[in-house]
């Protein structure tokens, strides 16, 4: 998102629509990725149902992965996730920063 | 028609309070302020004024729900002093970055410590920097005037920042005087119906009030308080101009008092101001040239403006009620040095303290030392009046 110029600001700060959370990126907040294992994956979506933004994608009932732009890492779907093999696994964020650094 | 009343500046205020007839006040209780919300809630409680008057628990909580409401919409007033102004502090200056036009009036009161009740201008200045427009007033007359003024600046969709109008606490507070009173349906008229920025009752546009500003708009947001501060003193110019018009009394950003030819020009905030205009009616009888800029509008300060006024004046003594600890001068007279900046052949200007924590300033000071100013023709940088060496 393009940031704005102070002349194209709302007055006071405000922020004026409803629903605009959706525009910000926080990924950067982020110390640990959930990486999902669909083969692990018994698609009870609780971590659908326990994580607290909405960064778990659902399609037609089932778990598909992770909107990272709203992820912060928090590990709740990890630590919920009642699957024998985990179907969700914490990593830390500097490894995909390798990933991209190896490319 | 016009009434005019015997009142003290706590009255007035009250009374202009009532003319503007406010959608909300706030009120906590704090000497020298607390006979003003006496007076109003006298006016609510005989049903003269329809306002929600909101009893809090301290002066954090009184600017918390002046700026609760504000943000509905409503039309807001709340009075302080000091200590309270001082416990305030927080949520006046996000008061102003939500540029909610909220009236304060503030009886200038000595801040802590030692602890005092009487008046200097140190509460004030502690708002200085907070985003808010600040109006000091030179007797209950023009705390009247200033307070119904404010609410219309402050509406301005020019503008939209909170204002402060300042009255001296017991000088012009607790003392009666003349004053003549607006009737409430000319009041009305002249400030016209209330506008608000933004409203959180419009439930069809949904807005977030106050969010987090990290350092990606902060800077942003803070420019667009500037820009709304250097738009005030047109519409306080206008504001003032029509006042006139209607009243008779016309105020301006400061006043000039006999300084077209005067060799030492005084330089005050607030009742002083009298003060030093009776001094100088005496000394002029005498055929000794002083004169007096009266400040009105100290934030925004109209630095170009006095520069024009004072660039050829031969002396200034600055008159500060207050201190900044470590600067070279007091508050008014660093603004004064800044406006005459650059200036060839600047004037010489001293500074002078006096009247911390309600110590008197008399007629009597203010001639003997332009006496002395005037034989010596210079001015020490620095100096006090009144205090005991």
């Amino acid at each position: 998102m393009k940031e704005k110029a102070w002349r194209e600001l709302a007055i006071g700060g405000i922020i004026p629509e409803g629903g605009n959370s959706h525009s910000y990126n926080v990924s950067g907040w982020r110390t640990f990725r959930p990486v999902f294992i669909p083969e692990n994956c018994i698609h009870c979506l609780f971590c659908w149902i326990y994580c607290p933004d909405s960064a778990v994608i659902i399609k037609d009932g089932k778990m598909t992965g992770f909107d990272y732009d709203h992820c912060k890492g928090c590990g709740i779907c990890a630590y919920e996730c009642p699957a024998k093999k985990k179907a969700i696994e914490m990593k830390l964020e500097e490894e995909f920063a390798k990933e991209v650094c190896n490319l | 028609m016009k009434e005019v009343l015997s009142l003290t500046g706590n009255d007035a205020v009250a009374y202009a309070f009532k003319h503007a007839k406010p959608d909300v006040v706030v009120a906590f209780p704090i000497t020298p302020q607390t006979e003003l919300m006496h007076k109003f809630a006298e006016f609510v409680a005989d049903g003269e004024v329809d306002t929600e008057l909101v009893l809090v628990e301290s002066e954090h909580s009184a600017m918390s729900a002046a700026v609760g409401a504000a943000a509905t919409g409503a039309r807001v007033a709340t009075a302080t002093s000091s200590q309270g102004f001082a416990l305030m502090w927080e949520i006046v200056y996000i008061a102003a970055s939500l540029r909610l036009p909220i009236v304060m009036a503030v009886i200038n009161r000595a801040l802590s410590g030692p602890i005092n009740i009487h008046c200097d201008h140190s509460d004030a200045m502690g708002g200085r920097d907070s985003g808010w427009i600040q109006l000091f007033s030179e007797n209950s007359q023009q705390a009247y005037d200033n307070a119904i003024q404010a609410f219309k600046i402050a509406s301005n969709p020019d503008v939209f920042l909170p204002v402060m109008i300042n009255l001296d606490g017991f000088i012009l507070s607790h003392t009666a005087e003349p004053v003549e009173l607006l009737d409430e349906k000319t009041a009305q008229e002249f400030i016209g119906p209330h506008q608000s920025p933004y409203s959180l009752f419009d439930f069809k546009n949904p807005i977030t009030v106050g969010p987090l500003d990290l350092p990606d708009y902060y800077f942003e947001h803070k420019r667009t308080e500037i820009e709304a501060m250097s738009r005030a003193p047109k519409i306080i110019e206008e504001v003032g101009k029509a006042y006139g018009k209607l009243t008779g009394r016309e105020y301006g950003f400061f006043e000039k008092y006999m300084m077209d030819d005067a060799e030492l020009v005084f330089v005050a905030l607030g009742s002083t101001s009298g003060t030093v205009k009776f001094a100088i009616d005496r000394m002029r009888e005498r055929g000794l040239k002083v004169g007096l800029l009266s400040i009105r509008m100290f934030r925004p300060f109209p630095y170009s403006k006095i520069r024009e006024c004072l660039k050829n004046c031969p002396m200034i003594a600055v008159l500060d009620r207050s201190v900044s600890f470590g600067a070279e001068c007091g508050p008014l007279c660093l603004e004064i040095k800044s406006a005459l900046y650059g200036v060839e052949n600047p004037p010489k200007i001293g500074n002078l303290i006096y009247g911390l924590g309600g110590r008197d300033i008399t007629y009597f000071q203010i001639e003997e030392l332009s006496e002395r100013l005037l034989k010596e023709r210079s001015i020490e940088p620095f100096g006090y009046i009144g205090l005991r060496e």
